[in-house]
């Protein structure tokens, strides 16, 4: 197909554009976290705000909250995450399409239906009060993905001959995982963590139905802030805090994992 | 340079090699061992969720005591079928869902077209970053950000360009399409490095014009791929209700509905929330045959 160069020039400035428009906002409240009046429109530079945020009580129960449920539900998706890729990749059995399906289902579906389902299992079924653990169950639930996919990519690029010929050299089942298996899918465990955290650190509608009101999170205290204007300062500081601890996992994974690798995994 | 050095292994004990061999012999056993944990959060904690808010939906909330009643019956459907709030609101959720796909659609096409066959591949490495990386922002402070953007009073784009959508419907899709944006450029951007250079070369070898390979090889080729975007950018917009919260003024879409009921009434929440559901389940499966599943 013959484009111009002008045509080209176009499509290519197009990209640009668009490509700014998606760092503009993000950007501009990075550039509010310094301003100095608590209005939206930039007046001077100022660093005050900043420690401001962090002395305050509920910022600092609000990040403590993030990080430990983050922290807890990465753990968790790397353990079943890891072992239903395997499953998938190593063994046909029945149900197998069913398992693959499950584990994308919770972030293929709204979050609000996620929300919603996971709210009635808690408090119908199980009559458990929302909390600390029903957070790190529905978050884990989302996460299972991210590294199931980073997992199972790799998977598919190891040649399975590895594995047999550490059998064959004399090395047991654990044997054989500890120095060939995982070596091999450290880095992509690593960077599937990286995005379960990233992913759960930043999310906010699961966690509306599934923290109760005694637990709070920094999506959460942000939301909880947006309409009031006076704290606006403090809650611009905690926006930065959230992109920095969502984006820099993500891009790391990214090095890490290699091109394309983190596509599809939200 | 570090010396090469031999690991240290440790040897398998009596008791390992009978392990290993146990389970080298049952493959059955290695397959539970491996599923039992994720098939159990999975099917039981979430298809198990899913099932209690189904049957949720089909309980009421006693009027006077605001006691829920576990008493199975079709109330809360009949109210949602026959109420002319909700079905106002599921035509709007709809059409806003529509329009976000069709602006992302119109913006993601040319670009992953650029990214894919126009761009050098260092420029298009940087730029795949670049497209990715805002995936990972979160949600909430982009849509607060746009909040500062187009606030009617005092906002950025009122005092920089004098006018502002302000808080409604437009806003809604500008900044829905906004959000999922990236969702449907990084799908369509793998359909076509998928899709060789030579089917390009050969239409045009055969006299087809840009306009007729785009339309002729070009589009069916990415037909799955496209599909595959939609299910972005559609099925994140019909759920939503922080943004419709954030930026919507009084609008109310499906999800804020839900949200609404959600205190007072919880099975109408989950009765309500089944429309969604449905939806996605239903576009799910008339698109499983196209092959764009794989292209998640």
């Amino acid at each position: 197909m013959y484009l111009s160069p002008f045509s080209r020039r176009m499509l290519g400035l197009a990209t640009g554009a668009v490509v700014a428009f998606l760092y503009a906002p993000i950007l501009y409240v990075v550039l509010l976290s310094f301003n100095r009046s608590k209005s939206v429109i930039f007046s001077g530079f100022t660093l005050r705000w900043w420690p401001k945020a962090f002395a305050n009580d509920e910022v600092r129960t609000a990040l403590w909250g993030s990080v430990k449920t983050a922290t807890v539900a990465t753990i968790l998706a790397l353990i079943l995450g890891s072992l239903a890729s395997f499953a998938v990749h190593r063994f046909h059995f029945f149900g197998r399409e069913l398992v693959s399906f499950a584990v994308i289902l919770p972030i293929a579906l709204p979050g609000i239906v996620t929300g919603i389902a996971l709210n009635s299992a808690f408090r119908q079924v199980l009559n458990m009060r929302l909390g600390f653990t029903t957070l790190v169950v529905a978050h884990t639930t989302f996460c299972i993905v991210v590294v199931y996919n980073n997992v199972l990519a790799r998977l598919r690029r190891l040649p399975g001959n590895l594995e047999e010929a550490s059998a064959d050299l004399g090395a047991g089942t654990w044997q054989t995982f500890r120095y060939v298996t995982f070596p091999l899918l450290r880095s992509a465990l690593f960077a599937g963590g990286l995005l379960a955290f990233a992913l759960s650190f930043d999310e906010i509608v699961v966690t509306t139905f599934t923290a109760g009101a005694g637990f709070s999170t920094l999506p959460q205290f942000i939301l909880g802030k947006v309409t009031r204007p006076n704290e606006l300062p403090i809650v611009n500081v905690v926006a930065v805090t959230v992109v920095l601890l969502s984006i820099g996992p993500a891009y790391l994974a990214q090095r890490i994992a290699g091109e394309g690798s983190i596509r599809t995994s939200k | 340079m570090s010396s090469y050095d031999i690991p240290v292994i440790d040897e398998p004990t009596v008791r390992g090699r009978a392990v290993s061999r146990f389970l080298h012999r049952h493959r059955n056993v290695r397959l539970f061992g491996l599923l039992a944990a994720p098939i159990t959060w999975l099917v039981l904690a979430y298809l198990g969720s899913l099932a209690a808010m189904l049957i949720t939906s089909f309980y009421s909330v006693d009027s006077f005591t605001t006691k829920m009643v576990k008493e199975f019956g079709l109330g809360n459907f009949r109210e949602i079928l026959s109420g002319a709030v909700f079905r106002r609101v599921t035509v709007r959720t709809v059409g806003v869902a529509a329009a976000v796909t069709i602006v992302d659609l119109a913006l993601a096409l040319p670009i992953a077209f650029y990214l894919a066959k126009v761009a050098t591949a260092r420029v298009r490495r940087v730029l795949m970053v670049a497209i990715t990386i805002p995936l990972w922002a979160s949600y909430i402070v982009k849509a607060y950000a746009w909040r500062t953007f187009l606030d009617p009073v005092g906002g950025l784009m009122k005092k920089v360009i004098g006018a502002s959508p302000g808080f409604g419907l437009t806003s809604i899709v500008l900044v829905l399409a906004y959000l999922w944006l990236p969702f449907a450029i990084l799908p369509i951007y793998a359909g076509l490095e998928r899709l060789p250079d030579s089917l390009l070369e050969a239409s045009a070898d055969l006299g087809g014009r840009s306009g007729v390979t785009v339309r002729r090889v070009i589009v069916p080729i990415l037909t799955p791929a496209i599909i595959a975007a939609t299910i972005f950018t559609f099925s994140l917009s019909l759920g939503d209700y922080i943004t419709v919260d954030i930026v919507g003024g009084k609008t109310q879409m499906i999800g804020s509905v839900i949200y609404d009921n959600f205190g007072p009434n919880p099975p109408l929440a989950a009765a309500f929330s089944v429309v969604p559901l449905l939806a996605m389940m239903v576009y799910i499966a008339l698109i499983r045959r196209s092959g764009a599943l794989e292209n998640l």
